[in-house]
């Protein structure tokens, strides 16, 4: 590797999106000297896609981001515009936090988080060539400055060899007319690394006074927001409303006569697009049926007129894009500012890591975000944090952090990226996680900060408030278990307004709540004894009431996965040497590499009866 | 761990058959379904000892039964184990091992025994080569007998249930994770009635499987040919054979008549067919229509020819429609005469076989034939009950949840409660295969619901 010698890093982070900022920020604060690169400063927190963070499940990661002491939730919160909880009355596992933000107030905080960061320097430049020589890694600029670190983590999200395409046109770029990555792919294919190459798309920004908002549905946020962080204290006010609009048959038609000149229909994207992110035309064509598809126009911003169409990706031509946008109600004299585009870029199989984010075969190589095939903020920066956490560790010569599927949907994401794989840009949904009545929202700081305190990660204050909300908490479990609500005729006649049964006799405050159709709200005037709490703390008292039955049904489910967790493969086992072992299973094993055989249970084409193998071999081994 | 129940002898019409319980509540479990004639308690009992007495299930007495207790760490898997040996024979042995499950053992997993006696340091080092090679053995095996037996198995049925399930709960998870498009709206209504139709059958496959003695389980089988080929001498002797249980099955089916007979270890649900010819009258155009259509579903054809007169044209179309897949044509009559060339017919079905139904001779050719057809020549009858028991516990365990789902739905529970019960559901009926449950509905998600922005 010719060039200068720039600087030496215990952490190199390559790239300053969503899971750049939280790696670098960890590493730097768990004491690690570490450095964040990117093509453009002006890109750093940069939402290239909606001007929103959290929805279903992703709310979870960004709560849980919180928890562990990462800056997400922090920031959303500090440029919320509007925010709503999700799926309130469909039961307390899916209720997720969604918050508008404003773009360019995110970028401008998180980039200012990095640069006064302690231990952590943010530098513009491109990251062209990578080289391992014994532990040190050597990283060469496209200047030719060489930096040596003890750890990289990889985290370049959709500009590794970025490629748009609008239509017929295509050329090499990242998101947003920024310069892409364009040398690094090829260097890390020579190192050795399997490259493959994943799609997404975005919509287009249209000027906000060339809609006629008359006559569209409007979406105003909560009355009372939930902020994401445990930290934010101040009261957080909607400051914007979104809209509604349809798509039509004459939308349909514009697309269907154009569909030919679709760069995904005529083949000139290879990469793989996320299922559940599709363009309006693979909607239109997949789900032919479908009268309508839903539009929301959300602001990108207080400080400017940009408009996001949210659910209207596409990669048609932009003559097309014009034609078809200017079919929807309220968007017929609509000007665009940025067309819709869709994005190819170069990513890895993730079943190449271990849940640590490492690379297997290159130690103190880690990755993060959509270069290990998922989509999304939440997702990427719930990586990103890992993987730094990790690497802090690693230098620091501290162990590792592997969060299991039962902790968190970040333990879930990751679990399910390094065992299962990914054959498209994988999302967060409650939907993948088995234990969601334990994961909720509302305990991610149960379930996960005692281990960011641990790691250094939570001040003594944010410690110590939750310490008070876990005491207030169970003073109030055991408050309902020993009060005797006494019956009343008010009682009895709400009991059977909810149909359900009266009562004759005292009963305790806990069985009352038990039953689904009364709430802590309505016993109010007949639980004299009621102190007063904060309703969030209420709301989690009357959630671990409610659900006892069910939260204990997966609490003895985790614990029977965790006994199988508990069991390490040795990292030189030979799968092909194994004896008993089906050939597929052989195959399969060797590919993923688990690191416990709850991992390798979890490997699809790996049956009970070679678990039951694999058990008698560590057995063996073990003895030995 | 769990203490797990299997039946330990291997065959099901032996002189005795062996249920064997392991695990920390072997002891309890069995005080449960056993009672010893001098009223002791076999927890009172110290280990390597035997007592005599009756095993019980709720509908009153097994079987005559001694308990063998062996107390842990001096036992086949080291941990405590009771042997209830009852008198052999497919039934009661089955009975005993349901009424153990039922009292909280779970199904022993294949080669799970010997795992435990390894595990636990009952084996020498040396031997773990030997009990993995079984281990995987077994479970390929257990694998190979769900895929074998499935025609009129309950594979089928569990399938059915599974899909209809994965269904149901993609449409939860997308009404949960989409909140905000606009998808088809869930009513609790069309959910409460497809969950009550979930529950109805997988009751209704329950009950069937546990009414009467025999097992019901087995392959669907016709039996064709022209009238008087000696069809009906041939269902005589099949249902005689070494006395073997025969149980009418009364409007179960569309089939006019069906019955279980045992050939050897395989049970074979004999369906009776109108005979095949072409006709014009509509009444029996009908039952003719019907009798090819359970030819083309039947898992095995056993075409009757008259070995005693020359083949004729309504014999080779009777051989065409039966198709030369899993078809046996038997030439029977043959003490008369046999003027059939075996050759001659042999392209037109998999076996061909000569019998006299009259004389019961032959029968072991057919069985053997049988054999070949299903694939089942190297496995034994304890197998194939073990198999049965165990996805006949899988539908138990999934009736559980999606029972439950019912209860709490009723009572107003939030429907991610009522999710993750049908998805425990989903995941018990995967048990085998491995699959895992989340995947399967997420596939599903994206596969019917237009979702996303």
């Amino acid at each position: 590797m010719k060039g200068f010698n720039a600087e030496n890093y215990d952490v190199v982070v390559i790239g300053g999106g969503h899971a750049g900022i939280e790696a670098g920020l960890v590493a730097a604060r768990m004491g690690c000297k570490t450095a964040v690169f990117t093509i453009n400063l002006d890109a750093v927190g940069n939402c290239p896609c909606n001007p929103s963070i959290g929805g279903t499940a992703k709310g979870h990661l960004v709560r849980e981001i919180d928890a562990l002491g990462g800056e997400m939730g922090k920031t959303a919160d500090e440029c919320c515009l509007q925010s709503r909880m999700l799926n309130r009355g469909k039961g307390p596992a899916v209720h997720s936090l969604r918050a508008q933000i404003d773009r360019n107030k995110y970028k401008e905080i998180m980039k200012q988080k990095l640069e006064k960061q302690k231990n952590l320097d943010l530098r513009q430049a491109e990251i062209v060539d990578i080289e391992q020589d014994n532990d040190i890694w050597k990283l060469k600029t496209r200047n030719g400055a060489i930096y040596e670190t003890k750890t990289v983590i990889i985290a370049t999200g959709t500009y590794l060899s970025g490629r748009v395409h609008i239509g017929e046109v295509s050329y090499e770029s990242g998101p947003d007319g920024i310069f892409p990555a364009a040398f690094l792919g090829e260097s890390l294919k020579k190192l050795g690394l399997s490259i493959r190459r994943f799609k997404t798309g975005t919509p287009a920004r249209v000027l906000k006074s060339s809609i006629n908002f008359k006559d569209l549905e409007e979406q105003y946020g909560d009355e009372k927001i939930v902020p994401f962080s445990y930290s934010t204290n101040k009261e957080l006010k909607n400051k914007i409303i979104c809209h509604i609009s349809w798509t039509n048959e004459n939308t349909k038609k514009v697309i269907t006569n154009n569909i030919h000149r679709s760069p995904m229909y005529s083949g000139k994207i290879e990469g793989v697009g996320p299922r559940y992110c599709p363009s309006l035309e693979d909607k239109i064509m997949r789900f032919q049926d479908k009268e309508r598809h839903q539009m929301f126009i959300e602001p990108c911003g207080e400080n400017t007129e940009e408009m996001y169409l949210q659910g209207m990706s596409s990669s048609l031509p932009e003559e097309v894009q014009i034609e078809f946008y200017k079919t929807i109600k309220g968007l017929e004299n609509v000007m665009i500012m940025r067309p819709a585009y869709a994005i190819e870029y170069d990513c890895v199989d993730p079943q190449q890591m271990y849940a640590t984010l490492e690379f297997k075969d290159f130690k103190g190589l880690y990755g993060a975000g959509q270069f290990n095939g998922s989509s999304g903020y939440e997702e990427a920066a719930a990586q990103g944090l890992i993987a730094g956490i990790n690497a802090a560790l690693k230098v620091k010569g501290q162990g590792e952090l592997i969060l299991d599927r039962a902790s968190s949907y970040i333990g879930t994401l990751i679990d399910d990226l390094v065992t299962k794989g990914v054959n498209d840009p994988y999302r967060m949904m409650t939907s993948r996680s088995e234990y969601r009545l334990v994961l909720r929202q509302d305990n991610a700081d149960e379930r996960l900060m005692p281990i960011g305190r641990d790691l250094g990660l939570i001040s003594d204050e944010i410690w110590e408030d939750f310490c008070d909300r876990k005491k207030i908490k169970e003073q109030e479990l055991k408050r309902a278990k020993n009060t005797v609500i006494k019956p009343s005729e008010g009682l009895n006649k709400l009991l059977v307004s909810r149909e359900t049964s009266e009562i004759t006799t005292g009963i305790r405050l806990i069985d009352l709540l038990k039953r689904p159709q009364i709430s802590y709200e309505d016993l109010k005037e007949f639980d004299v004894t009621r102190p007063d709490i904060n309703p969030s703390i209420l709301e989690q008292v009357e959630i671990e009431i409610k659900y006892e039955g069910y939260i204990n049904r997966q609490n003895r489910q985790i614990e029977e996965m965790r006994r199988l967790e508990k069991q390490k493969m040795p990292e030189s086992i030979n799968y092909k040497d194994i004896k008993g072992l089906r050939l597929e299973a052989q195959e399969k094993l060797e590919k993923v590499r688990p690191i416990n055989l709850g991992q390798a249970s979890r490997i699809s084409g790996v049956s009970p009866a070679d678990i039951s193998v694999l058990m008698i071999y560590l057995n063996r081994k073990s003895n030995n | 761990m769990k203490t797990i129940a299997a039946i330990a002898t291997a065959q099901g019409s032996g002189g005795i058959g062996i249920v064997r319980i392991s695990g920390e509540k072997a002891i309890e479990i069995s005080d449960k379904v056993f009672k010893s004639i001098d009223q002791n308690k076999l927890s009172n009992q110290k280990g390597y000892r035997a007592k005599y007495g009756y095993t019980f299930d709720k509908e009153g007495k097994i079987d005559e039964t001694i308990a063998l207790i062996f107390r842990a760490p001096k036992s086949y898997t080291g941990e405590d184990v009771v042997e209830l040996s009852c008198h052999g024979g497919v039934y009661i042995t089955r009975r005993l091992l349901r009424a153990v499950l039922e009292s909280g053992a779970e199904m022993a997993g294949p080669g799970e025994f010997t795992k435990r006696a390894f595990l636990n340091g009952k084996m020498d080092l040396t031997q773990a080569e030997s009990v993995m090679d079984l281990i995987s053995a077994k479970g390929k095996r257990a694998n190979d007998m769900a895929l074998s037996i499935r025609e009129g198995s309950l594979v089928n049925k569990i399938e059915e249930i599974k899909s209809k399930l994965i269904e149901m709960t993609a449409h939860l998870c997308v009404w949960a994770d989409y909140p905000e498009e606009d998808i088809q709206q869930l009513e609790l209504k069309v959910l409460k009635k497809d969950i009550d139709s979930i529950n109805n059958t997988l009751q209704k496959v329950i009950n069937n499987y546990d009414s009467g003695c025999a097992i019901k389980e087995g392959i669907r089988t016709v039996l064709i040919g022209k009238p008087n080929v000696g069809k009906s001498t041939l269902m005589n002797m099949l249902s005689g054979y070494e006395k073997s249980i025969v149980t009418d099955i009364p409007g179960t089916t569309r089939d006019t008549i069906e019955e279980t007979v045992m050939l050897g270890d395989i049970q074979l649900r004999l369906i009776d067919t109108a005979g095949i010819r072409e006709t014009e009258n509509y009444v029996e155009k009908i039952g003719v229509d019907r009798a090819k259509e359970s030819i083309i579903s039947a898992g095995l054809k056993l075409i009757v020819i008259d070995g005693s007169k020359e083949i004729d044209d309504e014999d080779i179309k009777i051989l065409e429609e039966a198709g030369n897949e899993n078809s046996i044509a038997i030439i029977n009559k043959i003490d008369i005469d046999n003027k059939i060339d075996k050759e001659r017919i042999s392209k037109y079905a998999s076996k061909v076989v000569e019998i006299s139904a009259k004389e019961k001779k032959g029968i072991e050719d057919l069985k053997e034939a049988v054999y070949d057809i299903i694939g089942m020549t190297k496995i034994d009858a304890s197998e194939v009950i073990i198999s049965n028991e165990r996805q006949f516990n899988i539908i138990k365990k999934a009736y559980k949840c999606t029972q439950e789902a019912d209860e709490i739905l009723k009572i107003g529970m939030t429907l991610d409660a009522i999710t993750v019960l049908l998805q425990d559901a989903i995941q018990e009926l995967m048990e085998l295969s491995g699959e895992r449950a989340s995947d399967k509905v997420i596939e599903e998600v994206f596969s019917k619901f237009c979702v996303g922005k």
